[in-house]
C-alpha cells in the first residue's frame, strides 16, 4: 500500500513537471507572437537598419523559436529573467520587490478567508435548507455573479464615499503604524476575501453535503450519534481531500483576483506590474510575470491534488 | 417556491414545472437578448452624442440612467453595450462548447492515445490562470473584437473538454453503448445517438455557467483597457470610462455594473432552477 | 403476553419530485414478541425495508411517517424527540444493513466503528465494549479475531464485513435487531456462513429482531413468523411453517411457486443436429490490465476454458461472483479480446474482438446484459431502441420495420402502446424484456444472456425464464445462459458449466445435479437455501472443502 502512494504522488509531480513545461512553452510562443519587429520597436522607427540588424544580432533574434525557447528557459532555470525592454533593468529586480507584495496581499486574504469560508461552509452543510444556508446560498451566487472590480468598486463606495473611513484610491509606503497598515490594506483584502470565500464556501459546502448523504453516516446517524458526531467524526474525514481541493483552487483564484484588485487600488504588486507591462508592451517583463503567476497555480493545484492522494483512507 | 405550472393534466404523462426564481432569471435573460438585437433601433440618442451640457449627471427625465463622464447619454450606452457584452460572451461559449464537446466525446470514446494527448494538452491549457492568459494574448495581438472572442474561446475549451469527457466517459461504459459498439456502429453513430443525447442537459447547464465566466472575464478585461476598446464599449469598458464618477456615486459608474450584475445574476438562477420534467407515471 | 413491538396503522408517504405525495405504506399493523424473530417478505417497493426503518423512528430522505403508532417496549418511536429518538438508537434497537460495505466508515479502523454505539451511550467502560468486541467477532467465526478489528473496511471482505455489521449490532446489547437483507449481496457458499453466524448468536442472546427478505428460503431458516407484503399493505402472516405450507393468499402462493425448482427435461435431440455445433470455445483465456513481459495482461480472469454450445440447445454457466463467468459472455461476444484461444461461431472461426467480425456474425450472435437499466438508451424510446437494429442490420424502411417492432413486442409479451415509452417509464420486467426484443429484432440464431433475471423480482424473473423457453421453441434459438442463480440456470439449460477462479471446473446435465463429482459444485449446490426451515441446521458441508473454496 505504501508504495502505491508514493507511485501516485510521483505520477502526479511527472504530470506538473510535463505541464509545466507545456505552459512555459505556450506562455513563450504567445508573447513571441507580438507583431512588429522587437528591434524596431526598442529603437525607435528612426533607427538605421544597421542599427536593427546589430540589435536583432545581439538578441539573437533570428534564431529558430526553438532555440530561443530553450534559451530563454535555460536562463529563468538560472534565475536569469532577462532585461526589460522598457527601462533597461533586469527583471528579476524588478519582480523580487513587487512579487513580495503580492505574497503579503494574497497570503493576508488567505489568512483571513480559508477559516471563515471553511467554517461558513461546513456550517451551512451541517444546516442544510435552514433560513441560515439559504441566505448564504444566495449570497454566494450574488457573489459569484459580479466581476471582481464591481465588489472593489462597492467597496470603495462603502468605506471611502460613504463612511468616510478610507481614502479612496491609493497606497501608501510609508507604513509606520498597524494602524496604516490596516488603512492601507483593509479594502483590497476585504475585496479578494469576499471574492474567493464565496467559491470556497461553495464548494467546501458541497464537500461536507455529498459526504453526509452516503449510507455510512446513515449508518452513524442509526447507531444514535448526535449531528456533531456525524458532521466533525464522520463526514470531515472523508470530505477532507474535496475540501484541500476547493482551498486551493480557490486559492489560484487568488491569483486571477489580484489582477484587478492590484489596478483598482493602484497596490505596488507583480499584477499591476504585469498589467503596466502589457501596455508598454515589455516582453521580458510579461513573460517572468505570466511564468510566476502559472508556476504559483500549477503548484496550489499539484498540492491539492497530492494532499487528495494522501487523505484517501482507502489508500492506507 | 411556488409552482408556476402547475403538474401536468392527468391524461398527460409528461409535463414541465418551473419555479418563480426561474421564470425571473429567464425573464432578465430574454430581455438582454432582445436588447442586444433590437439596440441600434430603440436607443433614444446615437451613442457618440453629447447631449448634456454637465458630465456625470444624475437621472432624469430626458436621460434616464443620466450622462457619462463627456455627457453623452448612459440609457443608449447600456443598450448599445448590451450588444458587445452579449455578442462578444455568447460567440465565445459557443465556440468553445461546440469544440471542447466535440473534443471530449472523441477522447471520452476512441480512448487510448487520442485520449491521453488530448487530455494531457488541455489540462495544461488549463492551467495557465484564465486573466493571465488574456493578458498575454492583448499584449501579443491587440484586442479587436475577433480576438477576444478567439482567446476567451481557447480559454474556456479545456473546462467544457473536461466535463464533456468526464460525463461522455461515464455514459461509454453504459451496456447500452457497448451494445452499439458491438453492433458495429460508427464513432459518428455513437456521438450522435448515444452519447450525446444523454449528456446534453448537464453540458447545457455547464456552458451556461461558462457564459457567466467569460461575461466576468470580458468585463474585467475592458474594465483594464484591454478588453473592448474605443469607440466600442461594452460593460465593463463603461465602467471603465466613468470610474471617474465614483466618489459622486454617479450612475454613469453604478448603472454598467449593475447591468452586468443583472446578466449573470439572473443566469446563474436560471441554471439553478431550470424547468424540472415530471417523470411520475400517473399509475403508479 | 404483551408483544416487545406494536405497530398500529402505520402510515408513510413520499414525496416524488413532481411533488405529488404517494401513499407507500397503506395502514400495516405488525407485533414482534420478545425474543422472535419476525421475516418481512416482498419485491422491491413493497414497503419492508421502510417499515423496518420506522421501529427506530426513521424515514429516509422524501418520506414521512404520517399516521400510526411504532411502540417499542411501550415508548412511541413516533412520537419521540429526535434527541430522545437518538438515546434509543443503536443501544436498545440496532440495525444490520444491507451493504455492509457501504455502511462502514472508510477512513475509521473497524474497532472504534464496532465500539461506537458504546462511546455514544456509555452503556460501558470502552476496555470491556473492546473484550466484548473481540468475543462477538469469535462467535461470529470471523478469522483472526484479536486483530481483524485493526483494519479498515477496505481491507477485509463481503462476507466479513456483513459479519461485523451484525457485531456492531449486537455491542450494546439491544433488545431488538434490524435485518435489512444482510446476505443479499453475498455468495450462497459465503451466505450459509453468515447465516449461521447470525442465528447462533440470535439465539444465544435470546434477540428479538426484523428480517427483511425478498428470499423465502433464507427466511425460512431463520425466521419465527413470516408476514408477506405488497405495495405497502400486509397480504399474509403467520407461522414460518404455516405459511410455507399452506399459504392462503395468491401472492404468497405465486411467491412460493417461483422459487420452487420446476426443472421439465428436455426431450434430448438424437440424430445429426445434435452433434453439430454452433458456438465452439478454445482453450479461451482472458484478461485486463497493462499486457506482462509474457505477453499476459496483469489479471487473469478466465483461463483455459473451452465449451461448446449445440444448435438451438441451452448452455448454463453458473459460479459465483468473481469467477470469470461474465468475462467469459464478453470474449465470447468480442467486446473484451481474449489473450489467448479461440472462438468458433456456425463453422467459422470469429474475429477476437468485434471490430475483426463481419456484420452477419455480429447479428446473429448477440448478448444480453444484466441491468436492463443501463443496456438501455435513457434518451431513446421503445420504438428507436428496437427499430435501430433493424435499420442498421436489415435496412429496413420506415413500414416494415414498424411492423416488425409490432412483432417484437408481442414476442415478448409487452403492449403495443408502449413504443413511445422511454426505459425510464417501464418496469423493470418490461425493461428486461425490451432489453431482450432488441436482441430478437437482430435475428441471431445464439443469445448469450448474462445474469438477465439476477435484478428481477422473483416472481419476474420466473416469467421471463417462460417467455425464453417460449421463444426458444419458436424461433429455434440457441443460448448462453449465465447466472449465479442455480435454479433458474437448472430450469432453462441442457447442459451447465460450473466456473471457480477463472477455470472450468465441471460440465453437467440438470439431471445430474444432485450428484456432482467435483467437490466444489458439491459445496456450491448444497450452499443453495431451500424452503424446509431445518434446511441449515440439517446441513452439513465439509469443512476442509469450505476452506479450500470459500473466500471469506
Amino acid at each position: 500500500m505504501k508504495h502505491r502512494i508514493v507511485s501516485l504522488v510521483l505520477a502526479r509531480l511527472a504530470i506538473a513537471l510535463v505541464t509545466a513545461i507545456i505552459v512555459s512553452f505556450a506562455v513563450f510562443f504567445a508573447t513571441a507572437m507580438l507583431p512588429g519587429d522587437t528591434a524596431t520597436i526598442l529603437l525607435g522607427q528612426a533607427a538605421t537598419p544597421e542599427a536593427v540588424e546589430g540589435l536583432r544580432k545581439a538578441m539573437h533574434l533570428d534564431d529558430p523559436a526553438i532555440f530561443r525557447f530553450l534559451r530563454w528557459l535555460a536562463g529563468v532555470v538560472h534565475g536569469d529573467l532577462g532585461v526589460s525592454y522598457a527601462n533597461n533593468m533586469p527583471v528579476a529586480k524588478l519582480i523580487s520587490g513587487r512579487l513580495v507584495n503580492t505574497l503579503k496581499l494574497a497570503g493576508l486574504t488567505a489568512v483571513i478567508s480559508v477559516p471563515l469560508a471553511l467554517t461558513l461552509g461546513i456550517t451551512a452543510a451541517m444546516l442544510r435548507n435552514t433560513l441560515y444556508d439559504r441566505c448564504l446560498t444566495i449570497a454566494i451566487i450574488g457573489v459569484v455573479s459580479v466581476p471582481e472590480f464591481m465588489i472593489a468598486t462597492l467597496a470603495v463606495l462603502l468605506f471611502a464615499v460613504y463612511l468616510n473611513w478610507l481614502p479612496a484610491v491609493s497606497f501608501t509606503s510609508e507604513i509606520r503604524t498597524v494602524y496604516d497598515f490596516a488603512r492601507a490594506y483593509a479594502m483590497p483584502v476585504v475585496t479578494l476575501t469576499v471574492v474567493i470565500s464565496a467559491q470556497m464556501i461553495r464548494m467546501s459546502r458541497a464537500a461536507v453535503v455529498e459526504t453526509l448523504n452516503t449510507p455510512y453516516v446513515e449508518m452513524a446517524l442509526l447507531k444514535g450519534a448526535s449531528r456533531g458526531r456525524l458532521v466533525f467524526h464522520h463526514a470531515l474525514p472523508n470530505a477532507l481531500g474535496p475540501i484541500v481541493n476547493a482551498v486551493a483552487l480557490s486559492l489560484s483564484y487568488l491569483l486571477g483576483g489580484v489582477i484587478i484588485v492590484e489596478t483598482v487600488f493602484n497596490y505596488p504588486g507583480i499584477a499591476k506590474l504585469m498589467v503596466d507591462a502589457v501596455s508598454t508592451r515589455d516582453l521580458p517583463l510579461i513573460q517572468s510575470c505570466a511564468i510566476i503567476f502559472c508556476f504559483g497555480y500549477l503548484f496550489l493545484t499539484t498540492t491539492a491534488d497530492i494532499i487528495a492522494i494522501l487523505s484517501n483512507p482507502r489508500l492506507r | 417556491m411556488t409552482s408556476v405550472a402547475k403538474s401536468a393534466p392527468r391524461h398527460q404523462r409528461f409535463g414541465y414545472r418551473i419555479n418563480a426564481v426561474g421564470v425571473a432569471g429567464a425573464l432578465v435573460v430574454g430581455f438582454w437578448i432582445v436588447v442586444a438585437l433590437a439596440a441600434p433601433a430603440i436607443v433614444p440618442h446615437p451613442i457618440g452624442d453629447i447631449v448634456d451640457t454637465d458630465y456625470f449627471g444624475p437621472i432624469s427625465r430626458e436621460l434616464w440612467l443620466g450622462s457619462d463622464y463627456l455627457g453623452r447619454d448612459m440609457t443608449s450606452r447600456i443598450l448599445m453595450g448590451a450588444r458587445y457584452t452579449l455578442g462578444i460572451s455568447i460567440a465565445s461559449v459557443i465556440i468553445a462548447g461546440v469544440s471542447g464537446v466535440m473534443l471530449g466525446m472523441i477522447a471520452a470514446i476512441t480512448g487510448g492515445v487520442v485520449d491521453m494527448v488530448l487530455s494531457r494538452f488541455l489540462d495544461a491549457l488549463n492551467s495557465i490562470p484564465s486573466k493571465l492568459f488574456s493578458l498575454v494574448v492583448v499584449a501579443a495581438v491587440g484586442s479587436s473584437i475577433p480576438v477576444l472572442i478567439v482567446t476567451m474561446a481557447v480559454i474556456y475549451i479545456p473546462g467544457a473538454f473536461r466535463f464533456a469527457r468526464a460525463l461522455a466517459v461515464n455514459i461509454n461504459t453504459m451496456d447500452f453503448v457497448v451494445v452499439a459498439r458491438i453492433r458495429g456502429e460508427s464513432l459518428f453513430y455513437l456521438i450522435r445517438a448515444e452519447i450525446l443525447p444523454n449528456i446534453i442537459g448537464p453540458v447545457l447547464v455547464d456552458l451556461g455557467l461558462r457564459f457567466v465566466f467569460i461575461v466576468l472575464l470580458l468585463s474585467g478585461l475592458s474594465f483594464l483597457g484591454l478588453g473592448v476598446k474605443p469607440p466600442y464599449a461594452d460593460w465593463g469598458a463603461l465602467v471603465r470610462e466613468n470610474i471617474g464618477g465614483l466618489p459622486y456615486a454617479a450612475p454613469a459608474v453604478i448603472v454598467p455594473s449593475l447591468a452586468i450584475a443583472s446578466l449573470t445574476i439572473a443566469v446563474n438562477l436560471l441554471i439553478d432552477n431550470l424547468p424540472t420534467k415530471i417523470r411520475d407515471r400517473e399509475n403508479s | 403476553m404483551t408483544s416487545l413491538v406494536e405497530i398500529r396503522e402505520l402510515r408513510v408517504e413520499a414525496t416524488t419530485d413532481s411533488g405529488r405525495t404517494i401513499a407507500i405504506i397503506k395502514g400495516v399493523d405488525l407485533d414482534i414478541a420478545e425474543g422472535e424473530i419476525v421475516a418481512l417478505i416482498g419485491e422491491s417497493g413493497s414497503g419492508k425495508t421502510t417499515i423496518a426503518m420506522t421501529l427506530m423512528g426513521y424515514a429516509r430522505a422524501g418520506c414521512r411517517i404520517v399516521g400510526g403508532t411504532v411502540a417499542v417496549d411501550g415508548v412511541d418511536m413516533v412520537a419521540l424527540s429526535e434527541k430522545d429518538r437518538a438515546a434509543v438508537r443503536g443501544a436498545k434497537i440496532a440495525y444490520v444493513p444491507q451493504s455492509a460495505a457501504a455502511a462502514f466508515n472508510p477512513a475509521i479502523r473497524i474497532m472504534d466503528q464496532v465500539i461506537e454505539v458504546v462511546r455514544i451511550h456509555g452503556v460501558m467502560p470502552l476496555e470491556e465494549a473492546r473484550a466484548k468486541a473481540v468475543a462477538l467477532f469469535r462467535a461470529l467465526s470471523l478469522p483472526n479475531p484479536e486483530m481483524i478489528g485493526d483494519r479498515y473496511p477496505h481491507q477485509v471482505s463481503g462476507g466479513q464485513l456483513q459479519r461485523l455489521a451484525a457485531a456492531m449490532a449486537l455491542i450494546a446489547n439491544p433488545k431488538l435487531l434490524i435485518f435489512d437483507e444482510p446476505t443479499t449481496a453475498l455468495d450462497v457458499t459465503t451466505q450459509v456462513e453468515v447465516l449461521r453466524a447470525f442465528k447462533s448468536v440470535i439465539s444465544a442472546h435470546r434477540i428479538a429482531g426484523i428480517y427483511v427478505s425478498h428470499d423465502l428460503a433464507v427466511v425460512a431458516q431463520i425466521a419465527d413468523r413470516i408476514v408477506v407484503l405488497r405495495n405497502g399493505e400486509v397480504q399474509e402472516s403467520g407461522a414460518t411453517r404455516d405459511i410455507l405450507a399452506r399459504a392462503q393468499h395468491p401472492y404468497t402462493q405465486q411467491l412460493l411457486a417461483a422459487v420452487t425448482p420446476h426443472h421439465a427435461p428436455r426431450p434430448a435431440v438424437s440424430g445429426p443436429t445434435a452433434a453439430e455445433a454452433l458456438l465452439e470455445v478454445h482453450e479461451v483465456s482472458v484478461g485486463y490490465g497493462p499486457l506482462r513481459s509474457d505477453g499476459q495482461p496483469a489479471i487473469v480472469a478466465v483461463e483455459n476454458v473451452s465449451l461448446r454450445v449445440a444448435r438451438g440447445r441451452n448452455l448454463g454457466i453458473i459460479g459465483e461472483s468473481g469467477c470469470g463467468k461474465s468475462t467469459l459472455a464478453r470474449a465470447i461476444a468480442g467486446i473484451l479480446p481474449p489473450f489467448a484461444g479461440g472462438v468458433v461461431f456456425d463453422g467459422r472461426e470469429l474475429g477476437r474482438s468485434a471490430r475483426g467480425r463481419s456484420a452477419d456474425q455480429l447479428r446473429q450472435l448477440q448478448i444480453v446484459f444484466q441491468h436492463a437499466d443501463t443496456a438501455l438508451n435513457p434518451a431513446q424510446t421503445v420504438e428507436d431502441i428496437l427499430g435501430r437494429p433493424l435499420t442498421f442490420y436489415h435496412g429496413m424502411a420506415r413500414k416494415p420495420r414498424s411492423a416488425r417492432i409490432d412483432q417484437l413486442l408481442d414476442m415478448v409479451k409487452l403492449p403495443r402502446s408502449l413504443r413511445l415509452r422511454r426505459p425510464a417509464e417501464l418496469s423493470g420486467g418490461q425493461k428486461q424484456r425490451v432489453n431482450f426484443a432488441r436482441a430478437l429484432a437482430a435475428d441471431p440464431k445464439l443469445i448469450v444472456c448474462d445474469e438477465i433475471t439476477s435484478a428481477l423480482d422473483t416472481v419476474v424473473a420466473a416469467a421471463i425464464i417462460d417467455l425464453l423457453k417460449e421463444l426458444q421453441r419458436e424461433l429455434d434459438l440457441a443460448y448462453v445462459f449465465i447466472s449465479h442463480d442455480l435454479s433458474v440456470v437448472e430450469a432453462i439449460c441442457d447442459d451447465i458449466v460450473v466456473m471457480y477462479r477463472g477455470r472450468k471446473i465441471e460440465q453437467i446435465s440438470p439431471e445430474a445435479m444432485a450428484r456432482p463429482e467435483h467437490p466444489y459444485t458439491q459445496l456450491l449446490l448444497s450452499s443453495v437455501p431451500k424452503l424446509d426451515p431445518t434446511w441449515l441446521d440439517n446441513l452439513r458441508q465439509d469443512p476442509e472443502q469450505v476452506r479450500a473454496y470459500c473466500q471469506r
